[in-house]
């Protein structure tokens, strides 16, 4: 559990997230409480449009244009005399730039969303070490080609006047990574940083993501759709289900004992390396809603074997309280009571 | 299943409905659709919205301002417009005509004036406005006359014939180039595609405007109007159907590698059947929106060599040829409203790329 | 009894340079592949980027015509045919025994064509009278666990699970005898992703389909397969019965791909050390054994040897010269 003398470096209270569309207005978030602390892994899980990317995307204000915050806070620092609401700064402000790429490094799931084709990694990597603290020209290669080392990339002296496209999709995540650490952020957010990889480079990415965490204590926010990637990296776990954060624990916690009924059918229907043969998987019957059709109630209520008609498809769950274990679930609240 | 069937209109729209309904989301782009459609009714009924007789001369009545017609009077609605009187500019000691405040000529609707063939077939003297009493001098010349007399209002509606048809035929002739020559190099490839690539290019690289002097020149002097008037399209389209032919064969090129369409092929479908079943429809949107930006470009090609009279030469009238008149600075200084045969020109050259942008966005099937 | 004896598989691009396209090189995508799918077996074929398992696949399809080695069909009991020299014409009438599940649920189905023709349209094709085509489409429906008013409904009202659902009504139209699954689940959310797995295992039962199932990882495979065959940069390095092959990998390259798959376990943290370096390019690969500039295991002998596919326990085959000396 987390000790309650670690500060969290980063925290988000009730964020509630809308998208305008031309079908009207689309809540993406709803309620979603999170808190990062130093030298943790937070794990976020759940499947497309569950709002995990919209989750990272609103705490470093890089929404789409027709997306707005309509509540809620992302705090930096909370509790200190520098703490900064980053949801009150203007999206396109010097503020919130230092913070994004500064305090907050982010990680993309396509790496070349981050790199430019017509610069040198080296370039790249030097103009977001300058930008944030000019240690001059000399120094600054110096140090492009210590973080390239750093993330593992062979031979860094000659790969630093490399462009992106010369390198294997692999090489160009370590890119990714090294520019999230130029500027010695506190906190890394990695948005499914090893989806677009393979298999093996999933595995050393992950290692290396591990690795660098540790050292540095960087709090790490981990987006993934892959409960094994989760088992593997986080040291918490919030599963997101249609914008809301349905249940949160410790990791051995979540995969030893699962609350939500939601995650134990996810839990449940990852591919098993033991299985027998021909074993069928374990199914949530249905698809997730599409965001316009957002089920009343508690979100799950279509879809969950443990439905209680109603109640869970008139009234909405009370969302997970921050810090601590617990299901948005009228079972579990029950169980407690 | 609930959520996503749950819209069962939207659900079951085709993708035309899809197209018109995301297509009526663009403001911008339906308006425009508006502005050309009104466009081309003016076309159709030229002669009916037109005044006076375009082709009329009457020195007498050259450089008249352009004149409001007033719909009341001291006795209540009585539409009319003033008579003329000509008066010397004591300064230039040219004749020019002034409003007469005391000679009032009643407008009326449905008036009769010049002959004309209706659609070419029925013939009749009736136009939407006129005198009630026709004059032998003067008429109602709401953007004023040019320098031999002629109505400019009605030799600007007369000239959107010309003017949007030629557009609409030269599109025409290059979509059938277009389409035969990039769909021949999309689908066979190979040396075919190579040679129809370069001559696209060689086509492209020379410069129009000597291009077009060289072939306008070879028109022989004795060819009538009509004849000058296809000479001219074909002479266009020979070089926009360039434009249509990369996007039909970039087309082709994606969509063989389409799933469905490989699919298709693994079913055991005919070339033909995926031709016109799979990669035809998936087409159509996009080469509608290249033909609705085609277009313009078209009209714009018209009416510069008209203007620089290497198009077509009066007797016809378009809406370079009546530019024309307006190449002279000094005739321009007395009689500035020849310019306002500009104004169709920009708005519907505008209200075409807004037109064809919205299709272009409506017609992508991933919306 | 084979449905499928693919033997000698080849299908090398070539890679052109200058004005007169002369060959400087050859992308072996796909190098001497042998492998047969019995009847009712689901063969899966599994293996990273570059490593030619699509490649194998559109070869089988004959989307595209292999370089060189035979692909013998068994279009019905006692019959073969080898389809690697036909021509497009004479491909067609066979087509409707292979039929193919694509990954990408939502670039396969015809944006344009209702659910309802789109399943119809092997049909159509296939000359299958109008009258029974309204039924069979209705059959595919409930067979792929689809409600019968989907037929009038275009592939955008649809969700991911169930646009490939549509694919496999598609791909069941003509009763094939094989089908060949190009990563199926790969695009989907997890919990949909176990609906398709559950329902290829069901429609295999019902239905007793021969599946050569194409997977860049080891994790669905191990439900859907019976014999696992992996691939690495244009070969076959490893064949066995799936218990077998999870159990008691006999190439490096498994074991890597094995250990790979990040566990659904959080107290099974680092048991496995990630493997070093990067997939193989395909067209300029490591002389001897492909996998040994990565491998732990590699000696002397890797670098200039290329290990054949050979066989070291009944059905089990590996093409590694130090195959039977690997740990367990």
């Amino acid at each position: 559990m987390v000790d309650p003398m670690n500060h969290p470096i980063v925290s988000v209270r009730d964020l509630a997230v809308e998208f305008r569309q031309h079908t009207g207005t689309v809540r993406a978030l709803e309620a979603v409480s999170l808190d990062l602390h130093p030298g943790r892994v937070l794990g976020i899980v759940g499947e497309s449009g569950c709002g995990k990317s919209v989750t990272a995307r609103a705490m470093l204000r890089i929404l789409d244009r027709n997306g707005s915050i309509v509540a809620g806070k992302v705090t930096l620092d909370p509790g200190t005399s520098h703490e900064q609401d980053l949801t009150a700064l203007a999206p396109e402000g010097s503020e919130i730039r230092s913070v994004r790429g500064g305090r907050i490094g982010l990680i993309f799931q396509e790496p070349m969303a981050a790199l430019s084709m017509q610069y040198t990694v080296g370039n790249q990597l030097m103009e977001a070490i300058r930008v944030h603290r000019d240690p001059g020209k000399e120094k600054a290669r110096e140090r492009a080609i210590a973080l390239l080392n750093e993330v593992g990339i062979p031979r860094p002296e000659t790969r630093v006047d490399a462009y992106p496209f010369q390198l294997s999709g692999g090489l160009r995540q370590r890119v990714g990574i090294a520019l999230a650490l130029a500027a010695e952020p506190d906190v890394l957010i990695a948005d499914e940083p090893t989806t677009a990889l393979d298999v093996t480079t999933q595995a050393q990415i992950l290692a290396l993501l591990r690795r660098l965490q540790r050292d540095k204590q960087i709090a790490l926010m981990l987006i993934t759709h892959d409960m094994g990637v989760i088992a593997q990296m986080a040291d918490d776990v919030a599963v997101m289900y249609l914008g809301r954060v349905i249940e949160f624990a410790p990791v051995r916690e979540l995969f030893r004992a699962p609350r939500h009924p939601y995650t134990k059918a996810l839990l449940r229907s990852v591919p098993d390396l033991d299985a027998k043969p021909r074993q069928r998987l374990a199914t949530i019957g249905g698809a997730v809603p599409q965001p316009g059709a957002r089920p009343s109630g508690c979100p799950f209520h279509p879809r969950c074997p443990d439905a209680m008609p109603g109640r869970c498809d008139t009234k909405a769950p009370a969302p997970v309280a921050p810090g601590a274990a617990g299901a948005a679930c009228f079972l579990v609240e029950d169980a407690a009571a | 299943m609930s959520g996503s069937l749950a819209d069962d209109k939207l659900a079951s729209a085709g993708q035309l409905r899809l197209t018109w309904l995301r297509f009526k989301r663009h403001k911008l782009a339906f308006i425009s659709l508006f502005i050309v459609a009104l466009f081309y009714s003016v076309a159709i009924f030229a002669d009916f919205l037109a005044i006076n007789d375009p082709h009329a001369v009457d020195a007498r009545r050259g450089y008249l301002p352009p004149q409001a017609i007033h719909f009341f009077d001291d006795s209540g609605f009585n539409p009319h417009v003033n008579g003329m009187k000509g008066q010397r500019d004591m300064k230039t000691f040219k004749q020019v005509y002034v409003p007469d405040p005391n000679k009032k000529l009643p407008v009326t609707l449905f008036a009769h004036g010049y002959r004309y063939e209706l659609f070419g077939l029925f013939s009749t003297d009736i136009h939407l406005i006129g005198l009630s009493t026709p004059q032998t001098l003067d008429g109602i010349y709401l953007l004023g006359t040019d320098a031999l007399g002629r109505d400019l209002f009605s030799r600007i509606l007369v000239a959107t014939r010309i003017s949007l048809s030629i557009g609409l035929v030269s599109v025409g002739l290059s979509l059938v180039l277009g389409i035969l020559l990039g769909g021949i190099s999309g689908l066979y490839g190979g040396l075919v595609d190579l040679f129809v690539q370069r001559v696209i290019e060689v086509i492209r690289s020379i410069p129009t405007i000597p291009l077009w002097m060289g072939l306008a020149a070879a028109l022989p002097n004795t060819w009538s109007v009509i004849q000058v008037y296809f000479a001219i399209t074909i002479i266009i389209s020979l070089i926009g159907w360039t434009e249509l032919a990369r996007v039909v064969r970039g087309r082709f090129l994606a969509l063989r590698e389409e799933d469905f369409v490989i699919a298709a092929e693994l079913v055991g479908a005919s070339q033909l059947r995926i031709m016109l079943r799979h990669m035809l429809p998936s087409f159509t949107s996009h080469v509608i929106a290249a033909v609705s930006l085609a277009l313009p470009a078209m009209i714009i090609s018209e009416t510069s060599l008209s203007f620089l009279g290497l198009g077509l030469r009066p007797p016809a009238i378009s809406w370079g040829i009546l530019l024309q008149d307006a190449q002279n600075v000094q005739v321009l200084a007395g009689a500035p409203w020849l310019l306002l045969a500009a104004v169709p020109v920009v708005v519907v050259i505008l209200a075409f790329n807004f037109l064809g942008d919205g299709l272009r966005d409506a017609a992508d099937p991933y919306g | 009894m084979n449905v499928l004896e693919v033997s000698g598989l080849s299908k090398h691009y070539p890679i052109v340079a200058g004005l007169m396209r002369r060959e400087v090189g050859r992308v072996r995508a796909a190098d001497d592949v042998n492998f047969v799918i019995q009847k009712g077996e689901t063969l899966a074929l599994v293996g990273e980027s570059g490593c030619g398992k699509t490649t194998v696949a559109r070869c089988i399809l004959r989307a595209q015509r292999p370089t060189a080695g035979e692909i013998r069909f068994s279009p019905a009991d006692g019959e073969t045919i080898d389809l690697a020299p036909l021509s497009r014409r004479a491909l067609r009438p066979l087509r409707r025994h292979i039929q193919m599940i694509f990954q990408d649920p939502y670039a396969s189905l015809n944006p344009r064509m209702m659910v309802g023709d789109i399943i119809a349209e092997p049909l159509v094709v296939n000359g299958i009278p109008a009258a029974q085509r309204q039924a069979r489409v209705l059959e595919l429906l409930d067979l792929v666990g689809l409600p019968a008013v989907a037929r009038l409904r275009f592939p955008h009202a649809f969700s991911g699970g169930q646009r490939q659902r549509i694919g496999i009504a598609r791909a069941l139209a003509l009763n094939p005898r094989l089908i060949v699954a190009d990563e199926p689940v790969s695009a989907l959310d997890v919990s949909v992703q176990a609906q398709i797995v559950n329902l290829l295992l069901d429609l295999q039962d019902q239905l007793g389909l021969s599946m050569l199932f194409v997977a860049h990882d080891l994790g669905v495979v191990r439900h859907v397969s019976d014999r696992v065959a992996v691939m690495y940069v244009g070969r076959i390095v490893e064949v066995a019965p799936t218990v077998e092959l999870y159990a008691t990998p006999r190439h490096p390259y498994t074991r890597a791909l094995l250990a790979a798959v990040p566990k659904s376990d959080p107290d099974a943290r680092d048991a496995a050390e990630a493997p070093r370096g990067e997939v193989a390019d395909p067209a300029n690969p490591p002389p001897g054994c492909a996998f040994h500039p990565r491998c732990p295991f590699a000696i002397d002998r890797c670098r200039v040897e290329r290990p054949e596919l050979a066989e070291i326990a009944p059905g089990h085959f590996s093409a590694c010269l130090r195959a039977t000396e690997l740990p367990v």
